[in-house]
């Protein structure tokens, strides 16, 4: 299976909506396998969702197992359809994206996320998201609205007073 | 042949200062990089990068009727640089405390000597006259790991009486 192509911001395409998987078939295996090998061949990445690749389908693949500092994570993840039903709290943190190379900035999200979603299966499951999983799959799912970390920037210089967590002087 | 420079422009903060100095060049036909632009004690502070096949003198010739008349300082170098040169920083240190003589110096020299190598820093004073404090958001590389900086802010911490903060940066790439 060959590496696809992944589509790079200003291409108009990455800011197309994704439609509902309806069929959990063999084509449809195939692309999840393709898009798998696209994420692993990328530099490091944490996730990736069809639309970078051109596919406008709600599919997306979150993996935080391997990251340099290790995060509570549930291995890798094939999300289909997926719906974030609770958020909650919010945090500050670096963003970049395959799609947008050679930028990174500061984004805010959800602390913890429920989430339902059917695996590559076509079975649904559901999941507690916390920290930077939490982010990485709010990451992921943004691409299905067409939705890019760039339209979520936030100033650094109001980082200080936007934290959820105000820790105590060490 | 086209070049980089740094553009550095000072003066009273008023209105328009960025689309005046930004036509000038673009009518010139200059391209800008990455830049840092803000208000600082009342003054508006610029570094930019421009991109020019003229010479110093030419640029500071063609920004020369904004800066003249809108009372800014100019002050253009040609630079050894390029776009596409970031690095990525690794760890983030929040410091604050009431403002006094000698906080930057204490705090970037303790982390400095522990390894870090600063890629952003922005420092603020906030408070009242009676008693400012002072605030600085540093980011950088931890070149021999957090850990060595943890170490090195608790001392500052402990003997300078300051609150600070430090956090690794985990980039997530999605």
């Amino acid at each position: 299976m060959a590496v696809l192509e992944i589509l790079k911001y200003p291409d108009e395409r990455l800011k197309q909506e994704a439609t509902e998987v309806l069929r959990f078939d063999d084509e449809l295996q195939a692309f999840i396998d393709a898009l798998e090998e696209t994420m692993e061949a990328g530099p490091g990445g944490v996730g990736i969702a069809a639309p970078q690749v051109g596919r406008f389908e709600r599919i997306v693949i979150v993996d935080c197992s391997k990251t340099r500092k290790p995060v509570p994570n549930h291995g890798r993840l094939f999300l289909i359809n997926p719906e974030i039903t609770r958020w909650e709290g919010m945090a500050v943190g670096r963003e970049g994206c395959m799609s947008v190379p050679d930028y990174t900035g500061n984004v805010i999200r959800a602390e913890s996320i429920d989430m339902q979603a059917y695996d590559r299966n076509g079975e649904l499951r559901e999941y507690t998201f916390e920290g930077f999983e939490a982010r990485a799959v709010q990451h992921e799912c943004d691409h299905l609205d067409g939705l890019l970390f760039l339209d979520r920037l936030v100033s650094r210089r109001n980082d200080l007073f936007r934290r959820k967590v105000y820790q105590k002087k060490g | 042949m086209s070049h980089w420079f740094m553009m550095t422009v000072v003066g009273k903060d008023r209105p328009g200062i960025v689309a005046h100095l930004s036509h000038a060049l673009y009518e010139g036909g200059c391209n800008l990089g990455e830049a840092s632009m803000m208000r600082l004690g009342g003054n508006f502070t610029i570094m930019l990068m421009v991109q020019s096949d003229k010479s110093v003198h030419q640029l500071e010739q063609l920004v020369a009727p904004v800066t003249e008349s809108m009372g800014l300082r100019l002050h253009v170098d040609r630079i050894d640089g390029g776009l596409h040169r970031h690095q990525e920083p690794d760890v983030r240190v929040t410091v604050y405390g009431a403002d006094r003589a000698g906080i930057v110096a204490r705090v970037t020299g303790a982390l400095a000597e522990a390894g870090l190598h600063i890629l952003d820093m922005t420092t603020d004073v906030g408070g009242d006259e009676e008693s400012p404090i002072y605030i600085m958001l540093i980011e950088g590389e931890a070149a021999e790991g957090v850990e060595a900086l943890q170490s090195a802010l608790d001392i500052v911490v402990r003997e300078d009486g300051v609150d600070a903060r430090l956090e690794s940066i985990q980039t997530l790439l999605g």
